[in-house]
């Protein structure tokens, strides 16, 4: 990872070693400050949503009540099932936890990039980006991670010996696997766009005073929003959190692939979904929001990074519990439909129609007819896919009636 | 607002003040006046134990958790009027379901129960209730251990459910005092009847039954169905508390 760095590379001192050390251990327990005030925050605004109190009794508002809960964690029995993996079934729940640490450590969380600065700041005389590495395949490992994270749920789910975490893990990985391709597919057309995989690239080439002036550069716009929704709603599915929680479903399934884990295990599923909502949050800032970029109202610009992305990441971060407070749980049969039959088209279809337009831009072709011939086959894909889509209908219906 | 208006329909409850919850320990939801609570052992205004020793509330119990034992009376230092008392008395609070069988069981009046069942002891022992706890103490208010939370009022109307039905079962005998006075109480007024809240739920024969004697005692239902009577209706209902 420090040969990642652009910045430190060349001779490696104390000083850079001490740099390194302080980011991993500011990162680490920034994510964990952050994952208990997650679960409170969610619990507080669901419970305000549904006119309830919520958490008030251990601390000011009830906000060491994730502390709380995870002390008791840690007392209570650790039961392992007699027919279960044992070997896995201790694995399971760190696969889970580790790709959510892991996850963060290419978000950019700060520094300073008002005025044209690039977001670099001093320590101990050193330039170094606010981030813990700024590897060259920069958000491919953010894929790769949220991909790794589905053998944690799927080994639970078969470790344990039972039936119902089976089950929920067979969902989730079919479910993990197939909103990916839509994840991968919008994270595309961010990348086309900024033409770089490097996070650091990506929120450099979103700060600056945008559009007129203060119409902010971020790819929301410039990538024309459809990757934006697409991304958001395949996160969502990512992270199996409500309407999109079938992984979970306890009317059908229990606790499903967590039903057999007890004590502190079971907390660790939890700290790790809860963590990858954060860090999901903090990636689509970054893809999406321009991350830490922003203007420095007064004050030192590296604290107003640290500010903006505070900011940007609690209003998504707000917007899931939203969601998940509005929308009931959609069926197995419609959230397959929504994550092959919508997304994926959709979301592949919008890149190609932003290549497209990035190519024509390079070869000065003719901009009405670029527009006019992408429509046309843009509707010429969509009417294929519906009657793709009719024509299978039918013969299914024609099967049953067989 | 199509597919999104149900997000505006979630956040208008933001920030409303009105909760569905109460602050349960903190604050309680007020109990029905007949509810079934802890039991207490009554006695009779001059501190005699009402308790006879008769083992019925033990027969009739049906999760098994009152043991009873009578014995004759000492005869130069009497427990109760009579000729047996309830020598053990034990009610096991681990089992007791509060179905209030032992208190229709009672010939007595013995046994009844007051308002109070949050109480959660740590160890079998405090579970099981003797006599020592379970008689009510010299004003005739119930016994309260550590364990158990106590709130304004709950311990007086402990004969509430009792005194609210009429002893032959017949409605005409409705607010006819058939029970003994209680210690620190004297002889208690009857509870006045429920009020019908709802004329189309009630059966007819319940609320046109006034004219049998019912004036006398203000039943609810003098209110609901004769308009003449509402004058003094108020001021008759509700002996106590």
């Amino acid at each position: 990872m420090l040969s990642g760095d652009p910045l430190l590379s060349g001779q490696i001192d104390l000083a850079v070693v001490l740099i390194v050390l302080l980011k991993v251990v500011a990162v680490f327990a920034f994510l964990l400050v952050a994952t208990m005030l997650m679960i409170w925050f969610e619990r507080k605004v669901v419970s305000d949503f549904q006119n309830r109190v919520g958490p008030n009794t251990a601390g000011p508002f009830g906000i060491l009540q994730t502390l709380a809960d995870g002390i008791k964690f840690f007392f209570k029995e650790d039961l392992i099932p007699d027919r279960a993996e044992r070997r896995v079934c201790i694995l399971a729940p760190l696969l889970t936890v580790v790709p959510a640490f892991l996850l963060f450590t290419i978000v950019p969380f700060g520094g300073d990039f008002s005025n044209g600065h690039d977001g670099s700041v001093e320590l101990f005389g050193h330039t170094t980006y606010l981030q813990l590495a700024d590897p060259a395949i920069g958000i491919l490992f953010a894929l790769a991670m949220s991909s790794i994270a589905v053998y944690g749920v799927m080994l639970a789910g078969w470790s344990s010996g039972s039936k119902y975490p089976l089950l929920g893990s067979v969902r989730a990985s079919a479910q993990m696997v197939s909103y990916e391709a839509a994840l991968g597919l919008s994270v595309c057309a961010v990348v086309l766009t900024t033409g770089t995989l490097s996070t650091h690239g990506i929120v450099m080439a979103q700060a600056g005073s945008g559009w007129g002036g203060f119409i902010p550069h971020w790819n929301l716009i410039a990538t024309g929003f459809v990757p934006f929704v697409v991304f958001l709603l395949a996160s969502q599915a990512e992270l199996n959190r409500p309407p999109f929680d079938l992984v979970e479903a306890e009317q059908e399934l229990v606790g499903s692939y967590h039903t057999e884990y007890s004590s502190i295990r079971f907390a660790l599923f939890f700290v790790a979904e809860f963590m990858n909502s954060v860090t999901m949050a903090a990636i689509i800032v970054t893809l999406f929001l321009g991350g830490p970029a922003g203007p420095a109202l007064l004050g030192p610009g590296w604290l107003w990074g640290i500010i903006w992305f505070l900011l940007k990441m609690t209003a998504f971060l707000f917007l899931f519990v939203w969601v998940r407070s509005t929308l009931p749980r959609v069926r197995y049969d419609q959230l397959m439909d929504l994550g092959w039959k919508v997304l994926i088209p959709l979301s592949l279809g919008w890149l190609l129609l932003l290549a497209t337009f990035w190519v024509a831009r390079d070869q000065q072709w003719n901009g009405f007819v670029t527009v006019a011939l992408g429509a046309v086959v843009g509707l010429t894909g969509y009417g294929l896919l519906k009657g793709a889509i009719a024509t299978s209908k039918a013969r299914r219906l024609e099967g049953v009636v067989d | 607002m199509g597919y999104l208006g149900g997000f505006l329909v979630s956040l208008r409850q933001i920030g409303r003040k009105q909760r569905v919850t109460t602050q349960y320990p903190k604050e309680k939801a007020p109990k029905p006046i007949r509810v079934h609570g802890r039991h207490v052992l009554n006695r009779y205004e001059d501190g005699m134990e009402k308790c006879i020793g008769c083992e019925l509330c033990a027969g009739v119990c049906p999760a098994k958790c009152i043991f009873v034992r009578g014995a004759d009376n000492p005869i130069d230092d009497p427990v109760s009027p009579g000729e047996r008392f309830g020598y053990i008395y034990e009610i096991n609070y681990l089992r007791c379901i509060h179905c209030d069988l032992c208190v229709e069981a009672c010939p007595t009046e013995a046994i009844t129960e007051t308002k109070m069942f949050e109480f959660s002891f740590t160890n079998r022992a405090d579970a099981i209730y003797t006599k020592t706890e379970l008689v009510v103490d010299d004003d005739g208010m119930p016994q309260k251990m550590p364990w158990e939370d106590w709130r304004e009022g709950e311990d007086l109307p402990t004969s509430a459910w009792m005194r609210a039905t009429s002893p032959s079962g017949s409605a005409a005998f409705e607010g006819v005092v058939g029970w003994s006075g209680e210690l620190g109480y004297g002889i208690r007024a009857p509870e006045a009847a429920q009020e019908i809240k709802d004329s189309v739920t009630t059966p007819l024969d319940m609320i046109d039954e006034h004219g049998h004697g019912h004036e006398d005692h203000a039943p609810g239902t003098a209110e609901h169905v004769s308009p003449g009577h509402e004058d003094h209706a108020d001021d008759e209902r509700g002996g106590d508390l």
